[in-house]
C-alpha cells in the first residue's frame, strides 16, 4: 500500500500520527511538503521594485528563500522522527493543491488535514487548497481534524 | 517635449531593467547633464532643483543609516522575538502583532527597513512558531507601502512632497495619522478574510527564547523621533536630527569596531542619493516642456472630497504606470497650491504600488519577460490581494484625510 501524507505548517502532526496509527506494516509511506514560491518572489519583487536603489544590499528574497528551504527541512525531519518508521520524504515548490493531486496518482491513500477554521465543523473548516485536493484526488482520501481541541462536533440544526 | 520625455523614459527604463544590478545613477546622471546641455533646463534651474532636493536626500541618507544601525544593534531581532512571544499562541494574534510592528517600523525607519530588514525576521518568526508564513510576509510587503503615510521619513515620496505641503513635521504627522490608521485597518480586515484558512489553522505551541531588548538603540530611536517634532520649530531641519540619531547609534558600534565606519557610510547609498537628484532634474525638464501644463489641466483645483479622491486615484494610476518616485516628482508641483491635495497625492503614490508586488506595472511586465524562460512563478495571489486592498485603502485613506483636514481646519 502506497500512502502519501501531505504535511503543512500547523497541521502536520495530526497527519503523521494518523499514518503511524493506520498504515499497515510494510506500507510505503511518503511524506510530502510543498513550499509556496510566492513568499520569496513577493520579496524579490519588493526589493527590486524600489526604484533607484540599484539592488543595494542583500536581497531579502534570497534570505527568505534559503530560510524557506531550511524550515522545510526541519519540518520533514521532525515528521520522520515523529512517524518512527521508515518513510520517503518529498519536498517541492509551486501550487500546492495541484502538486498534491499530481502526486496522488502514484498513491493508494492520501492523508491530509483540514486547513481552515478548526474550531467548529462546517464548510469553513476546509480552505481553498484542501478543498481542491479533496475534490480532485484520484485516490482514497483520509481527511483529518488537525487537533483534538475542536469544539463538540454538533450537527447544524435540521431545517 | 519629445527629447525630455525620451530622457525620462531612458532613465526609468534603465532603472526598471537595471542590468546586473548596476546603479541607476549611471544613466540618470548623464541624462540630467544632457537635459542641461540641450537647454531643456537652464543650469540655474537645474541647480535650484538640486539645492531644493539636497536636504531631502540628506535626510534619506541619514534614515538609511539609522535603519542599518538599528539592525546591527538587534532592534529587528528583538522585534521578531517580541512578535513570537506576544503572538505565538495563534496565527491571528501573530498577524495582529506583525501588523503593529510593520506599521511602526515603516513609519519610523521607512519602507526600505521593512522590506529589507524586518520581513526576513518575520519569516523566521513564523517558521519558529510553526505557522504559515504567507499572511505575515505579505503583510510586511504590503504595509511597507501602505503604512508609509504617517511621517515625512516613512517614504521617499513623502520627503519629496514634504516641503510642498508647507506643514511642519508634527503637522504632517497629525494630518496623516487618520489616513494611516484607516489604511492599516482596511488592510487588516482584508487580510483576515483573504487568509482566513491560513490563519484558522492551529499553531504548535513552541517555547520561544526571550531576546534582551536593545535598550540603547530603542532609546535613541525614540529620542530621534521626538527630536523631529521638537527641533523643527526651532529651525533645525529634520535631516540634522536624523543624522544626530545615526551618530548616537554609530558611536558604540564604532567603539567596538572602528573599521566599520566605511561600511556604515556605504549605507547612505550615495548612488541612490545621486539618482534622486538626477531624476529631479530630468523630471523638471519634462514638466517644463508640456507635461506640467497637461497635468495642471488634469488635477482638480480644490481639496474637496471629490478632488482628493480623484487626485489620489490619478497618483495611484501614475505610480503603477511608471513608479512612485517619478509620479511624485511630476504631480506634487501641480498640486502644491493645496496641502490637502499634496497629501492625497501621497496616499495615491504610497498605497498604489501594492497593486503589483514590484512597484509598477512596467517592472512587473519586465520581470515576466525576463523570467519567461525559467518559469519563475509570479506571486499571482499577491496580485489578487493587491486588487482587493488598493481601491479599498485609497478610498478609506482619502475619506479619513478629508475628515482630518476638516477637523484641523486646513
Amino acid at each position: 500500500m502506497r500512502i502519501l501524507v501531505w504535511l503543512t505548517e500547523g497541521t502536520w502532526p495530526a497527519c503523521v500520527d494518523a499514518a503511524a496509527d493506520l498504515a499497515p506494516p510494510g506500507a510505503d509511506i511518503t511524506l510530502l511538503h510543498v513550499t509556496d514560491p510566492g513568499v520569496a518572489e513577493s520579496l524579490h519583487g519588493a526589493f527590486l521594485g524600489r526604484l533607484g536603489r540599484g539592488g543595494h544590499g542583500t536581497d531579502p528574497g534570497d534570505t527568505v528563500e534559503a530560510a524557506v528551504r531550511a524550515a522545510e527541512r526541519t519540518l520533514l525531519d521532525a515528521a520522520v522522527a515523529r512517524l518512527g518508521r521508515p518513510a520517503h520524504t518529498a519536498a517541492t515548490s509551486g501550487r500546492a493543491e495541484r502538486l498534491v493531486v499530481e502526486a496522488c496518482e502514484a498513491a493508494d491513500l492520501l492523508i491530509l488535514a483540514r486547513d481552515g477554521d478548526h474550531s467548529r465543523p462546517g464548510p469553513g473548516s476546509l480552505g481553498p487548497a484542501t478543498r481542491f485536493v479533496v475534490d480532485h484526488a484520484p485516490c482514497r482520501v483520509l481527511l483529518l481534524w488537525p487537533d483534538a481541541a475542536t469544539s463538540p462536533r454538533l450537527l447544524p440544526p435540521a431545517g | 517635449m519629445v527629447i525630455a520625455v525620451a530622457l525620462l523614459v531612458g532613465v526609468l527604463g534603465f532603472a526598471v531593467a537595471a542590468p546586473a544590478r548596476l546603479p541607476e545613477v549611471l544613466v540618470a546622471g548623464p541624462a540630467a547633464a544632457l537635459a542641461v546641455l540641450l537647454g531643456l533646463v537652464s543650469p540655474g534651474a537645474a541647480w535650484a532643483e538640486i539645492v531644493a532636493l539636497a536636504p531631502t536626500v540628506g535626510f534619506l541618507a541619514a534614515v538609511l543609516v539609522l535603519a542599518h544601525l538599528a539592525d546591527t544593534a538587534g532592534v529587528f531581532r528583538y522585534a521578531g522575538a517580541l512578535a513570537a512571544r506576544l503572538g505565538g499562541g495563534t496565527p491571528q494574534r501573530l498577524l495582529g502583532v506583525v501588523f503593529l510592528i510593520a506599521a511602526l517600523v515603516t513609519a519610523v525607519l521607512s519602507l526600505d527597513a521593512t522590506v529589507v530588514l524586518l520581513t526576513p525576521v518575520v519569516f523566521a518568526t513564523t517558521a519558529a512558531v510553526g505557522v504559515r508564513a504567507r499572511p505575515h510576509v505579505y503583510a510586511c510587503t504590503h504595509l511597507a507601502n501602505s503604512a508609509s503615510l504617517l511621517l515625512p521619513v516613512s517614504n521617499l515620496t513623502n520627503l519629496l512632497a514634504f516641503a510642498a505641503t508647507g506643514l511642519t513635521f508634527a503637522g504632517f504627522a497629525g494630518l496623516m495619522a487618520l489616513p494611516w490608521l484607516a489604511v492599516i485597518g482596511t488592510e487588516y480586515l482584508v487580510f483576515r478574510r483573504f487568509f482566513a484558512a491560513d490563519l484558522g489553522t492551529p499553531a504548535q505551541p513552541v517555547p520561544v527564547p526571550a531576546a534582551p531588548a536593545p535598550r540603547y538603540a530603542l532609546a535613541v530611536l525614540a529620542l530621534t523621533l521626538a527630536g523631529f517634532a521638537v527641533a523643527e520649530p526651532l529651525g533645525v531641519h529634520p535631516a540634522w536630527t536624523a543624522a544626530g540619531g545615526a551618530v548616537l547609534l554609530a558611536l558604540p558600534e564604532l567603539r567596538r569596531a572602528p573599521r566599520r565606519l566605511g561600511r556604515i557610510l556605504a549605507e547612505t547609498n550615495p548612488a541612490f542619493c545621486g539618482f534622486v537628484l538626477a531624476l529631479g532634474v530630468v523630471v523638471l525638464a519634462v514638466r517644463r516642456h508640456g507635461l506640467g501644463a497637461l497635468l495642471d489641466g488634469l488635477v482638480p483645483g480644490h481639496g474637496d472630497l471629490l478632488g482628493l479622491l480623484s487626485v489620489a486615484a490619478l497618483a495611484a494610476v501614475l505610480a503603477n504606470l511608471v513608479n512612485n518616485l517619478p509620479a511624485t516628482l511630476v504631480l506634487v508641483p501641480a498640486v502644491a497650491h493645496s496641502p490637502g491635495l499634496v497629501l492625497a497625492v501621497l496616499i495615491g503614490v504610497n498605497v498604489g504600488p501594492n497593486l503589483t508586488y514590484v512597484g509598477s506595472l512596467a517592472t512587473l511586465l519586465w520581470r515576466r519577460i525576463l523570467h519567461a524562460h525559467d518559469a519563475r512563478p509570479t506571486a499571482t495571489e499577491f496580485l489578487r490581494l493587491g486588487a482587493l486592498t488598493v481601491p479599498a485603502c485609497l478610498a478609506s485613506g482619502v475619506v479619513a484625510l478629508w475628515l482630518g483636514l476638516r477637523l484641523w481646519g486646513v
